[in-house]
């Protein structure tokens, strides 16, 4: 990749839909979770979330939390940008929608549940940074290929090879799209939220893969008047 | 005022509906009858929040307690269309039903917004059916987006009401009609957490900014719909707000 080129910063326009455990060391380890109330069976159809625009930070950027949270919990993701609207598309020709990718660090508060929707967790000001620029899809090829990793004060706190994910990029495109379309300028969000791993307020937290760059940001205390 | 948004001779318009609710005035004066314009979402979908169970009584009829806190979900843009449009009912489902719910429209930002300063941040009022689809029910972030995120299933207006003209949106009768018969009603009193407490709670973690949508729930009465239905979701005060079933 052009380590020196200078690119423009990466403005998401469309809507960002998360995918929550879509790796296979978070299926193994809450298997028996789910199989109790309230999930009573595992689920079918991927569990998704949506991250609203006022959760959209750019890299490098600040998020503020309320100092009575005592961690956050990231989550390194790679996000998919849509380049056409998708609807209805076979896994086999879902790449051929997507424009490129970039990285999301996908923050969230602490909760084990996983029963309804998690606004207040994943929902704050800034819980998305998303950047720091886009790759083209042509440049990565097949996206199993990638790793995403996270780190928390420079520290390595997980890492996901996509090989690793329950429905691969293209199947999540295809079980996704049979009930809904994707516009172009959307975003898909999957990746790692390694357990145990928190931020606090004064932590720097990056999420970094091979070809994709390297996604930055720092939490602070929220003061507000 | 009421101000609708249509399509008509090529282009989109911000327009406000005339007195006879049968015609527009366009913002260049022109007149235009309703029978010339497609009716679209009365805004431009942003960050939509929906509530579940947020009447007792809707929450008595599906087996649930009311929540402690409100029990909200998003949608995405997707999934709003216009008043008289058509909704697709899949050949798989058989338990697909209405919800007629007040929409809530935020016109100021805020965060931390206080109870008693909530309508300052509203512009105004629609009307919205948010169908679900029963089937694709999984207990996985409930209720899912297969049910409350599909194409074109959550019908919006037919027009914004400004917020001045609604004196009282804790006190409107709402009700559902299929194929003219009456299948739900209520009264916005009934909700569990009214207006101000909604904005106050989720500007209290968020941002609310202009274009924000609060749908905030439905009342009891279900019944399951099939393709050929005509369905009528409609707020004393509000709006009437028609959609018809398709198949798929």
């Amino acid at each position: 990749m052009a380590g020196s080129t200078t690119y423009p910063p990466l403005m998401i326009d469309g809507t960002v839909y998360g995918v929550a455990l879509n790796s296979r060391s978070e299926t193994a380890r809450l298997a028996d979770h789910f199989t109790a109330p309230p999930y009573k069976e595992a689920p079918r159809a991927p569990i998704l979330y949506i991250k609203p625009r006022n959760t959209h930070l750019a890299h490098d950027g600040t998020v503020f939390i309320p100092p009575a949270i005592a961690a956050i919990e990231p989550a390194a993701a790679i996000a998919v940008i849509f380049g056409r609207d998708t609807s209805g598309v076979r896994a086999a020709d879902a790449l051929d929608h997507v424009l490129g990718y970039t990285l999301a660090l996908d923050l969230s508060e602490p909760t084990d549940s996983y029963y309804r929707p998690p606004i207040v967790e994943k929902c704050r000001d800034g819980f998305l940074p998303v950047g720091p620029h886009l790759t083209h899809a042509r440049d990565i090829g097949d996206p199993a290929s990638l790793v995403v990793g996270l780190e928390i004060d420079g520290e390595a706190a997980g890492a996901l090879p996509l090989i690793e994910l329950v429905r691969s990029i293209p199947q999540l495109i295809a079980d996704i799209s049979a009930f809904m379309t994707f516009r172009r300028g959307d975003v898909l969000l999957t990746g790692l939220t390694p357990p145990g791993a928190r931020a606090r307020i004064g932590s720097r937290i990056s999420a970094v893969a091979p070809g994709l760059g390297r996604l930055d940001c720092t939490v602070a205390a929220e003061i507000l008047a | 005022m009421k101000r609708a948004r249509i399509a008509w001779q090529g282009a989109i318009h911000n327009a406000r509906v005339n007195d006879d609710l049968a015609s527009f005035t366009l913002a260049d004066g022109r007149h235009v009858p309703e029978s010339e314009v497609v009716w679209l979402p009365p805004v431009e979908p942003r960050t939509s929040f929906a509530l579940g169970l947020n009447y007792a009584d809707h929450a008595a009829e599906l087996a649930f307690k009311a929540p402690d806190k409100p029990l909200i979900f998003l949608k995405g843009p997707n999934t709003f269309l216009g008043h008289k449009g058509a909704s697709r009912c899949p050949a798989d489902v058989g338990q697909m039903h209405f919800e007629c719910e007040l929409v809530v429209v935020i016109g100021r930002q805020g965060r931390k917004i206080r109870p008693e300063q909530a309508y300052d941040h509203v512009a105004g009022y629609t009307v919205a059916n948010d169908y679900a689809l029963r089937e694709y029910l999984e207990n996985y972030y409930r209720p899912n987006l297969r049910v409350k995120n599909r194409d074109l299933c959550t019908p919006l207006g037919p027009w914004l009401v400004d917020r001045d003209d609604v004196p009282d949106p804790m006190a409107l009768d709402l009700r559902s009609l299929v194929n003219g018969e009456l299948v739900q009603s209520g009264n916005t009193r009934d909700m569990v957490f009214d207006i101000p407490t909604l904005i106050a709670y989720i500007s209290d973690f968020m941002t609310l900014s202009p274009g924000d949508m609060i749908l905030t729930g439905t009342p009891q009465g279900v019944r399951y719909l099939k393709p050929g239905d005509d369905v009528v979701t409609e707020i004393d005060g509000v709006g009437r707000l028609v959609n018809r079933i398709i198949g798929e």
